[in-house]
């Protein structure tokens, strides 16, 4: 399902321009992170998404929807989004009855509801911890119950907010994981994050913003390269890109595959 | 002689059926700037909540054995009397925030109001922490209308205008862009600097590398190894246990494996460390 934003400009009550004339199409399927520094404006944005925020000047679509004319409840069957703190969504007994809350407000069949509640635990990891209430657990496996509650929603757009923060390696491979098996069911994933090394490992696109704006937009390995423009968005480039440049590699690296291909070939003589 | 010293703890959260740290000893001598890596359930939070008291206090559960800090025995001590010695900035500032105070101003001195300081000194000190942290703009907005980047400085300045001689930090950096990271650990050293005690969780490794005395590493909530950074974080116990590591040391031990890497050269930590190695293979 596509996103098109036109013109997006979006200024918060006490008079901060938070969004300053974004255009931006994402198409079904893609795997895009938002990057930039704090206060760039990608939570703003994010929220426009699923309508909790409505445009000041412009407009977004999310397929033939403008979220204009559509109530947060409605584009919830399109769009569902992770936020970045989980305690703001979790409010069950039950990890059961939290994943459960999404698709049975969407009326979907019985039979299908519960296969999309055991997957979204499946892929979660958190089979067995069913009975648990949230609160019982760290705050880490909390955003885990947050993330398969929207997964278990099944729509096509799936928004994460700061995926990996206070994730410790093995979820944050979890999560690579989730978002790489959206990938394969054609799930569009849209995540603000400032884990560049999860951003270029994961997506292929990246978007940098920086004061309301787009900074830069397009696959990883044409982004990352634009150092000075990441820099006046506080963002540096991925540990092995920065390890790559300093090497003097013709080209942008910011994989271990990448940077392995470029180090076998050239070797030393490159430094 | 150390200013901090945990023996033999082993703590059990209420209703918990395993212990969340198991026979601890630790000893941190003052001034000390140590590190706490590990996966999530590690018990770093919980050692965090052991060392400034909050366990047993504020979490009940059971605490067995001694710990010591600056001299007073956490478990006899209340916790009124632990905040003048160590202070907590927790993992997430909404749980710290006291939701009582209307700006960032009377929020940074709602520790100094609780201990009856002097107004002079009270608007020294949260002028100095607000500096400190940077965030000296935000001083007349709500404490809830932040982003959690502003939240998490609001909290740490929150502890610091307390000046405490012992500073626990949980994952300060978590929700801050690198500048905002870079200009919190820089602070964190300019403390260090001036002789304050920090334990720190973090899963930033690089910073770690470049900023920390000693990396305690846990793992079920015992110690697996500690040492100075680059020996520890280097080691192949961490990733075993689901610790996360810099990129420049898996790249480098997938590139011991091809031969790619200096043999007998130990992995990097830092980008100057591989940069050295893999200019020299």
């Amino acid at each position: 399902m596509k996103i098109e934003i036109e013109n997006l400009r979006y200024t918060y009550p006490g008079g901060v321009e938070a969004v300053r004339g974004i255009s931006l199409q994402i198409e079904s399927g893609e795997q895009v992170a938002i990057v930039g520094q704090n206060g760039a404006g990608k939570t703003t944005l994010l929220r426009h998404f699923n309508g909790l925020l409505q445009p000041t000047q412009g407009e977004v679509r999310i397929g033939d929807w403008n979220t204009g004319q559509y109530s947060v409840a409605r584009l919830a069957t399109r769009v569902g989004c992770v936020f970045q703190n989980p305690d703001d969504q979790l409010f069950c007994r039950t990890v059961r009855e939290e994943v459960s809350f999404g698709p049975n407000n969407l009326s979907y069949e019985t039979g299908r509801k519960e296969t999309l509640v055991n997957e979204a635990m499946a892929l979660t990891e958190l089979t067995g911890k069913e009975e648990t209430n949230p609160y019982d657990l760290s705050p880490a496996w909390r955003k885990m119950v947050a993330l398969a509650s929207i997964l278990a929603m099944d729509t096509p757009i799936v928004l994460l907010d700061e995926p990996t923060t206070g994730q410790d390696a093995a979820n944050v491979a979890r999560i690579a994981h989730i978002v790489r098996a959206l990938h394969a069911r054609g799930k569009t994933v849209i995540a603000i994050s400032h884990d560049i090394d999860f951003c270029a490992e994961n997506f292929d696109r990246i978007i940098a913003m920086g004061q309301g704006r787009i900074l830069l937009d397009g696959k990883p390995g044409d982004v990352l390269s634009q150092e000075e423009t990441l820099a006046t968005t506080y963002v540096d480039p991925p540990q092995l890109t920065r390890l790559g440049r300093r090497l003097n590699f013709p080209e942008t690296v910011y994989t271990e595959d990448l940077f392995l291909e470029v180090y076998r070939r050239l070797g030393k003589s490159v430094v | 002689m150390a200013l901090i010293e945990l023996s033999n703890v082993t703590y059990t959260y209420p209703a918990a059926k395993f212990p969340a740290l198991q026979n601890l000893n630790l000893q941190v001598n003052e001034g000390e700037l140590v590190a706490l890596v590990g996966a999530n359930g590690a018990g770093k939070s919980t050692l965090c909540y052991t060392l400034a008291g909050f366990v047993p206090h504020f979490y009940r559960g059971e605490l067995k054995g001694t710990v010591a800090v600056a001299g007073v025995d956490t478990h006899t001590t209340p916790l009124s009397e632990l905040v003048l010695t160590v202070g907590l900035v927790f993992q997430n500032p909404f749980s710290q925030i006291s939701g009582s105070k209307f700006t960032v101003y009377e929020e940074i001195a709602f520790g100094l109001e609780n201990i009856g300081l002097p107004r002079e000194e009270m608007k020294a000190r949260v002028e100095k922490a607000m500096t400190l942290t940077g965030i000296v703009d935000l001083a007349g907005r709500s404490p809830y209308a932040l982003s959690g980047g502003q939240q998490q400085r609001v909290a740490l300045a929150s502890i610091l205008a307390m000046a405490p001689k012992v500073l626990v930090l949980d994952e300060p950096t978590s929700q801050l862009d690198p500048i905002g990271t870079r200009e919190v650990f820089q602070v964190i050293k300019t403390l260090s600097q001036q002789g304050v005690t920090i334990i720190m969780a973090e899963h930033k490794i690089e910073w770690i590398a470049t900023f920390a005395d000693r990396v305690v590493a846990l793992a079920g909530g015992e110690i697996i190894l500690q040492g100075k950074p680059e020996e520890v974080l280097a080691s192949p116990l961490l990733p075993e246990h689901g610790i996360g590591i810099s990129r420049y040391t898996s790249v480098a031990r997938l590139a011991a494996q091809e031969s790619l890497w200096p043999a007998g050269r130990r992995l990097p930590v830092t980008l100057t460390e591989a940069l050295d190695g893999f200019a020299n293979t």
